[in-house]
């Protein structure tokens, strides 16, 4: 607070409403300059003091991989396992990866959008009606009618209908949503901080991993979209259900995933819970999706689905454990994806990275 | 109740005399106002200039998002006497939103639609002379003013990790508490406290003006339909903003004096502070909407020569969505872990409200089905209006489905459709109002030519910005972000575009406004025609300073179809 600066900050007011008069007139001037190194550097600062890379418990990585083929070492996908992710001038939904997702998008591109539109059209046509039949000079005295029960009752019954029809399909995708995830299903916890993710284990040994956006010119050198790649992903088994729980360290964040029609705020003392499968290997990306602050627009989300037998890799390369249970217990990791997705972790590594959709 | 009013009277014109046109000296009359229609101006003045500063501040925002990457916050934060530097800058990103979202709907909508017109109209419309209350009514415009002040300052002050609140809107906790320090959120607060209290009084006016003050022989089943939006939209301010002000106190002590209300460190709970903000919140919407529906019906039926249809059905359309919307408030909080019947009870119950909606929309139409419809300026906008709620509405049955809701929440379609309801509707009404009533509250008239340009300007301005948002929020765009990835480019770009068609739209409200006062024909009592039937338009344009000396009394042959004989002549 500077009161001796406020006569100088109403000149500058002044000249700045000059500029924005300027740009009304000017369009182009608004896509002038991308400056962007405040942009990029502050957080590849902040990277660097909050997370050491992974926080990972003391033992190295057990040696022998369970799956057989699985490398014994890890190496986070390509770029051009990216599937969910937004589209360029997209003008609907990202392709969806769970099978909620897919009904949800049923659910609005088969019965929500055509109810919608045909409602929207259905009164521009009314109102065009009116403009060419009831303008003063085609009907030069009203009508005097001003009640009329019958079409009272159909203009309150017909959306009546109309809307029961919404419920069924809405209410049983609500039910789908909650159904409680098994016994053996893969508990992970995502805590929002100020602003970066962790991603704790609490089954697999309890390490965290700690993730957070990668600058855009380190994401643009992985071939991976800006303000949406990380340096640590959350690294899940596709599949295979995962009970995904959220909390925050500090305010209120939110986990999004768009492609998996997956939201759950993050709430400072309390523990939301919700089931996700992932149908397919591959990166999902999604973005904070509540006020959390400064650089709210800077934590985002990536997801690395992996089947099931490198996850556990994956795991122990961390210094977690799998638990003697859920490695023959588990579903079996989706066998058409799986063979050629996963060995070719270390080629795609060092192959020219196609670029993100354009 | 004839006597009453004149009673009332007696005392707002402290200097005798009989003129009812005696008008008080410039200060009297403008900062100590007790008469209806220059604190109804007062408001309007107050409306625009806050809009003027709210919509330049989303011109801010367009300008920083028509492009990826972060242009102008910086130099922003610096105007502002702040620092820039990068945190600084993404947080004078976040006080720009709040600023917006606070001063749009706080200090332009409400002080337009309720202080404004309801003050103007509200009086004339039921033949009463003025408000019930007129030192009150004066209290509330003042404190109004003061929570603006209240909310100008806190952009000068420390927020946090930058000058200013930046909060959002809704100033959820623990951001708006333990995550936001310094002076600045306590101003932001302190300015919904000031804006609350002067809505309350507001509400308390309107209800006991428009129950004992109407004319002789004006049932309630006989009232304007502009009368019963305001009065079921001051029952919403009466039982919402008390619960509003609960919960910001409840901030102010967890900020301040350390209580724990919504610290779970302290067995308190952030979600708590969202139930009773939305409380208050959804209520708030059709707060802001409410005025908006009552003034389109009497421009409907005005430009149509119909009395409105289903006169009965609208009023209680208003108050069943007045009723319906305060139990629906959690459809706000699908993602905040409702568990699974909540959320179903709140998807069924918000998607109720379209059916009173849709009865307003077809009424509406039906007025003008079969009528000899003038296209006038209050009409066109009036039309846009159905038109564009009707798209805001439609999207808020998809947002109504919590499951559907779980990709939409916070994403760039709410934002798309909640400036479709009010951006559009609201304001469009707003504008179809002022088009309507100002030549009786000026004595000018307008240029219907410029109106019209103002209109269509408008009308493409706001579609261009708006309309691609819904695809943002449909790819996965999240709100309040000052930067995005590249792919989200293309349809920020168009929107950036819209929002300079819709600001140069803006430049011709205001040559109009210049025309009209230097150049303006005179208005005539009523310059609408036959189709212009309430009460204001039998006084003089601009109405004398003190009107209805002798109440009106309304017959029994202008009703709407209940039979029931006036309640008694005047006794005046």
């Amino acid at each position: 607070m500077n009161f001796g600066n406020l006569p100088r900050g109403a000149v500058r007011m002044i000249t700045t409403l000059a500029a924005a008069a300027a740009l009304a007139v000017a369009p182009q001037a608004l896509s002038a300059q991308d400056v962007t190194e405040a942009a990029v550097s502050a957080p590849a600062v902040q990277q660097a003091d909050a997370a050491p890379g992974t926080v990972v418990a003391t033992d190295t990585a057990p040696a022998a991989p369970a799956a057989g083929d699985a490398a014994a070492g890890y190496t986070p996908l390509g770029s051009e396992w990216i599937k969910g992710q937004p589209v360029d001038k997209g003008i609907t939904f990202q392709e969806q990866y769970s099978k909620d997702g897919k009904f949800a998008l049923w659910m609005h591109d088969v019965v929500l959008l055509p109810i919608i539109t045909a409602i929207c059209l259905f009164v521009l046509g009314l109102l065009l009606w009116v403009v060419v039949k009831f303008n003063r000079r085609s009907n030069p005295v009203a009508s005097k009618t001003t009640h009329n029960t019958f079409i009272e009752v159909v203009w309150t019954l017909v959306p009546v209908l109309i809307l029961v029809g919404i419920a069924v399909p809405s209410i049983t995708l609500l039910a789908r949503q909650y159904e409680s995830p098994p016994a053996d299903a893969v508990t992970v916890k995502a805590t929002g901080y100020q602003w970066y993710w962790g991603y704790t284990y609490p089954d697999n040994g309890g390490f965290e991993v700690i993730s957070n956006m990668l600058t855009k010119e380190q994401a643009v050198a992985n071939g991976e979209p800006h303000q949406l790649a990380v340096d640590n992903r959350l690294v899940l088994p596709a599949n295979t259900p995962i009970r995904l729980q959220t909390t925050a360290a500090d305010v209120i964040h939110s986990f999004a995933i768009p492609s998996l029609w997956f939201k759950l705020d993050a709430v400072p003392g309390r523990l939301n819970e919700r089931m996700l499968t992932i149908e397919e290997p591959g990166i999902y990306y999604g973005q904070c999706s509540e006020l959390c602050g400064a650089r709210h627009g800077y934590m985002p989300i990536a997801i690395e689905a992996l089947p099931r037998p490198q996850w556990e890799a994956w795991v122990r390369s961390q210094g977690g454990t799998v638990g003697p249970q859920p490695t023959a217990a588990a579903p079996a990791p989706a066998p058409a994806a799986t063979p050629a997705a996963v060995p070719a972790a270390t080629e795609a590594e060092a192959e020219p990275i196609p670029a993100p959709a354009t | 109740m004839a006597t009453t009013a004149e009673h009332f009277q007696a005392h707002t014109d402290d200097h005798g005399g009989h003129d009812a046109d005696h008008k008080p000296a410039f200060f009297a009359r403008w900062f100590m106002s007790t008469n209806h229609k220059d604190i109804g101006t007062l408001y309007l003045i107050f409306a625009i200039m806050a809009g003027i500063i709210g919509g330049f501040i989303s011109g801010i925002m367009r300008m920083e998002l028509a492009a990826p990457g972060i242009q102008y916050l910086g130099y922003w934060v610096e105007l502002m006497g702040g620092e820039a530097a990068f945190d600084a800058n993404l947080h004078m990103w976040n006080v720009l939103i709040t600023a917006h979202g606070l001063i749009m709907v706080f200090f332009m909508v409400m002080p337009a639609m309720i202080g404004g017109f309801g003050n103007w109209f509200v009086p004339l419309m039921i033949g009463a002379p003025d408000m019930a209350f007129p030192r009150m009514n004066n209290i509330s415009f003042w404190l109004t003013v003061a929570g603006f002040s209240s909310l100008m300052f806190s952009t000068f002050v420390p927020g946090g990790t930058g000058i200013g609140a930046g909060t959002g809107w809704t100033v959820y906790a623990p951001l708006s508490t333990t995550g936001s320090t310094g002076p600045a959120v306590d101003f932001a607060i302190f300015s919904l406290h000031l804006a609350g209290a002067a809505s309350i009084m507001g509400a308390i006016n309107f209800i006991t003006t428009i129950f004992n003050m109407r004319a002789p022989g004006m049932t309630l089943h006989k009232m304007p339909l502009f009368v019963w939006s305001v009065l079921v939209t001051a029952f919403l301010l009466l039982l919402a903003l008390p619960v509003l002000a609960a919960a910001i106190t409840m901030l102010l002590t967890d900020r301040n004096f350390g209580t724990t209300f919504f610290d779970p460190a302290g067995g308190g709970d952030p979600v708590l502070y969202q139930h009773l903000f939305w409380f208050f919140g959804h209520p708030e919407v059709y707060i802001m909407i409410l005025p908006g529906f009552g003034m389109i019906s009497q421009i409907v039926a005005t430009f149509s020569r119909k009395p409105v249809f289903g006169y009965l059905g609208m009023a209680y359309a208003m108050v069943a969505i007045g009723v319906v919307g305060f139990v629906v408030w959690a459809h706000h909080m699908y993602t905040t872990g409702l568990d699974v019947n909540t959320k179903m009870y709140f998807t069924a119950a918000t998607m109720v409200i379209a059916v009173p909606t849709g009865v307003k929309i077809f009424s509406w139409i039906a007025t003008m089905w079969g009528g000899s419809v003038e296209f006038k300026s209050p009409l066109v906008w009036s039309m846009g209006f159905i038109f564009l709620f009707t798209v805001g509405g439609v999207t808020g049955v998809v947002l109504a489905n919590g499951g559907v809701d779980d990709v939409l929440h916070d994403t760039y379609y709410v934002v798309a459709h909640f400036h479709y309801v009010l951006s559009m509707g609201a304001v469009f009404s707003l504008f179809a109002g002022f088009y309507y009533w100002f030549p009786k509250m000026s004595g000018k008239m307008h240029s219907e030519f410029l109106a019209h340009l103002h209109f269509w300007g408008f009308f493409i301005g706001v579609n261009v910005i708006f309309f691609p948002q819904h695809f943002l929020g449909m790819d996965g765009m999240p709100r309040r972000i000052p930067d995005y990835p590249d792919a989200y480019a293309y349809f920020n770009n168009i929107s950036s575009i819209g929002y300079m068609i819709m600001a140069a739209s803006m430049l011709i409200f205001f040559v109009n406004l210049a025309y009209a006062f230097l150049a303006g024909k005179k208005a005539g009592d009523n310059p609408w025609g036959e189709g212009a039937t309430t009460l204001e338009w039998t006084l003089s344009s601009p109405p004398p300073y003190h009107q209805f000396e002798t109440l009106p009394v309304i017959e029994d042959h202008h009703d709407y179809h209940d039979h029931r004989p006036a309640t008694g002549p005047a006794t005046a």
